[in-house]
């Protein structure tokens, strides 16, 4: 009978605490990832606590990131526009070409630090790092394709005419507990592999973290310089404000406005998000039009050539004459020396972020 | 415990009673936490069906072949008519409200398909009902939710033949969506869209195009009973969407409307609002 009550106070205890602890000392499940925030970051936005990391889910992400099935036409993926080796950027296009090289209006912006977007897109649409996916998916210059198609795609994989065959009911089967495929695991998976795309690792934050060595002198005069012009936009350790702003240029033929057309608001009129600076060094062309193939161009366009137009920003209102910001030639050249320290060259050669051999879509 | 001398063996036996039953009620509410009440004979609620019932004018709503007129006189043929019903409340005769569960209360109706139409609300407590309240649109809490908080009808993969009622460039869900053709048409291609959505933004904001509607059901009432699931059927007038108390809206002069034009989708908003009408309860 003693051993009944303690058998009974034993199940007793292990009913009532069944919703706080994992009940099974064997774990079966998905293996914890804990995701660290480098040194001097604020705090991500993400909110990890909905969608906690495991390995599983982050290479599930990864070979989504990485897949062409995502496209129409089965050829374009995330990956297509967002490289590594030019921080998941376009390297060299302007404008970014998606199926059956359709041209879209906009610079395929770096998906890093990802973390800490309080908006996303060059106009702040989507403000959830889990919807992001959905609009190049869509978009017919894009991917062109309906994410329940993707769905589908994935739920029929292992395909026997695929040049790589993933099967993705077993990936998500091993991310998510079961083999079901929907598109809240689709974009947490692409959620969690973006939360690993952090980029820490420059000269300038071996600097930040104390080694003076690590920036030459006149890269510290170009820090100066850049936090005396630069810095109210271009703002913190992630080297943006996540604002959005006129910074004067010409519009184009397409008389692309930007932010307006989320907002509706004319005072949005030509405002666009301003970017994160980090790897700027390799993320050319600039501007959310890439009209800018260099680094000097970009500050000419500052000193030079900036627009007086009703929703220029204040700050590029600095003297009674001209707008725009005043550099002589030797300070632009130290203001590049200094923003070449943003490149992260871990951050571009991490394996764990490159494509898992998929090959599908470039 | 298994050696404490102070317990009699009287004492173990009722303690171990009543342990064992507490156990067993505790691993049977553990094991089954979706359970119904204890009482399965006397259920909380019974059902109401609300039925939303497309038409032009006093015409029935046919899509793609009927054609109808406006009222600055422009024909149009509807082939699409797809809106969002969200926050149902029901008001008995006593004035007692019962609203529907925040999660169970988002219906996408398509007049493409039948059932659709038929809104059924579940555990509705029994009572004579005689005025209900409802969103056309998605709330801005809802609009701005993760994404496990959008299943079904919200989950933003909408569906196949580009059917989808969510802006995935500017997250949001579209409300109502009206598209046809018309001589009035663009000229490209004779359609007209009219996509309305817009939320009231996410941090800034913009126009606000959801819009209440309620609806007194006069001398009549929906009784629900254990037996009876009473139906309200709505009139939801097309031509409404078009022609109401904001503006007339002229397809000539208007073949697209979608996000870009906050204001005139406002008007749309005002004039939808009023396309719903009490037909009869059965």
């Amino acid at each position: 009978m003693n051993r009944l009550i303690f058998l009974l106070m034993l199940s007793l205890i292990c009913c009532s605490t069944a919703e706080q602890k994992a009940p099974l000392p064997v774990r079966t499940g998905p293996t914890p990832i804990a995701w660290t925030k480098p040194a001097g970051f604020p705090d991500p936005v993400y909110d990890l606590s909905r969608n906690p990391l495991t390995e599983e889910g982050v290479q599930l992400g990864r070979f989504l990131f990485y897949d062409g099935i995502l496209s129409r036409t089965n050829l374009v993926g995330c990956g297509t526009c967002h490289q590594q080796a030019a921080a998941f950027t376009h390297h060299g296009h302007e404008l970014s070409h998606g199926v059956d090289d359709r041209l879209g209006v906009r610079n395929s912006p770096a998906t890093q630090n990802l973390a800490w977007n309080t908006s996303f897109f060059w106009d702040g649409g989507v403000h959830d790092m889990d919807l992001v996916p959905f609009n190049p998916i869509e978009n017919p210059v894009e991917m062109d394709q309906k994410v329940v198609n993707v769905l589908d795609k994935l739920r029929s994989t292992p395909s026997p005419t695929a040049k790589i065959p993933v099967d993705y009911p077993k990936m998500f089967k091993a991310a998510f507990g079961t083999d079901e495929i929907n598109s809240e695991r689709m974009m947490k998976a692409l959620s969690q592999f973006m939360m690993t795309m952090v980029s820490a690792n420059s000269k300038y934050d071996y600097y930040r973290a104390g080694d003076a060595n690590a920036l030459t002198a006149r890269e510290k005069q170009g820090l100066v310089l850049f936090q005396k012009n630069c810095s109210s936009c271009h703002q913190g350790v992630l080297f943006t404000d996540n604002s959005f702003r006129n910074n004067g240029l010409m519009p184009m033929r397409n008389n692309d406005q930007g932010r307006i057309a989320i907002t509706g608001k004319p005072r949005d009129a030509y405002k666009f998000k301003v970017p994160s600076l980090r790897n700027v060094g390799l993320t050319a062309p600039y501007m959310h039009d890439g009209r800018y193939h260099t680094l000097e161009e970009v500050l000419d366009h500052y000193t030079d050539s900036v627009q007086k137009t009703p929703t220029l920003d204040t700050l590029l209102i600095q003297f009674n004459s001209k707008p725009g910001i005043a550099l002589s030639d030797t300070e632009k050249q130290l203001l590049i020396a200094f923003l070449k320290t943003l490149s992260d060259e871990q951050f571009i050669r991490d394996a764990k972020l490159a494509d898992p051999g998929i090959r599908t879509a470039f | 415990m298994r050696n404490n001398p102070i317990l009699h063996e009287s004492m173990y036996k009722y303690f171990a009673t009543a342990m064992a039953v507490c156990a067993v009620f505790l691993l049977f509410s553990c094991s089954t936490p979706a359970s119904p009440s204890p009482k399965p004979d006397t259920p909380a609620g019974g059902k109401l069906r609300l039925e939303f019932d497309n038409v032009v004018g006093d015409k029935n709503l046919v899509l793609g072949s009927v054609t109808y007129k406006n009222a600055s006189n422009e024909d149009f043929v509807v082939t699409k008519f797809n809106y969002f019903i969200s926050n149902i409340k029901l008001t008995k005769a006593d004035g007692n409200v019962f609203v529907v569960p925040q999660d169970s209360s988002y219906f996408l109706v398509k007049e493409d398909t039948k059932t659709s139409q038929f809104v059924t609300l579940n555990n509705v407590p029994f009572g004579d009902y005689t005025a209900a309240e409802f969103m056309i649109g998605v709330d801005s809490i809802r609009n701005t939710a993760p994404i496990e908080k959008r299943p079904g009808v919200l989950d933003p993969s909408g569906s196949m033949m580009d059917d989808g009622m969510y802006w995935a460039w500017n997250s949001g869900y579209i409300f109502v969506k009206l598209e046809g053709t018309s001589s009035k048409g663009n000229p490209v291609n004779g359609k007209f869209y009219y996509h309305i959505g817009l939320f009231n933004g996410y941090n800034e904001r913009t126009a606000n195009n959801t819009r209440v509607v309620k609806m007194d059901f006069g001398q009549l009432k929906a009784s629900v009973t254990e037996s009876a699931v009473p139906e309200v059927h709505f009139l939801v007038d097309v031509q409404k969407v078009f022609d109401g108390p904001a503006a007339n809206i002229s397809i000539a002069a208007y073949n697209s409307i979608m996000g870009g034009q906050p204001d005139k989708s406002q008007q749309i908003a005002d004039n939808y609002v009023k396309m719903f009408s009490l037909d009869h309860i059965h």
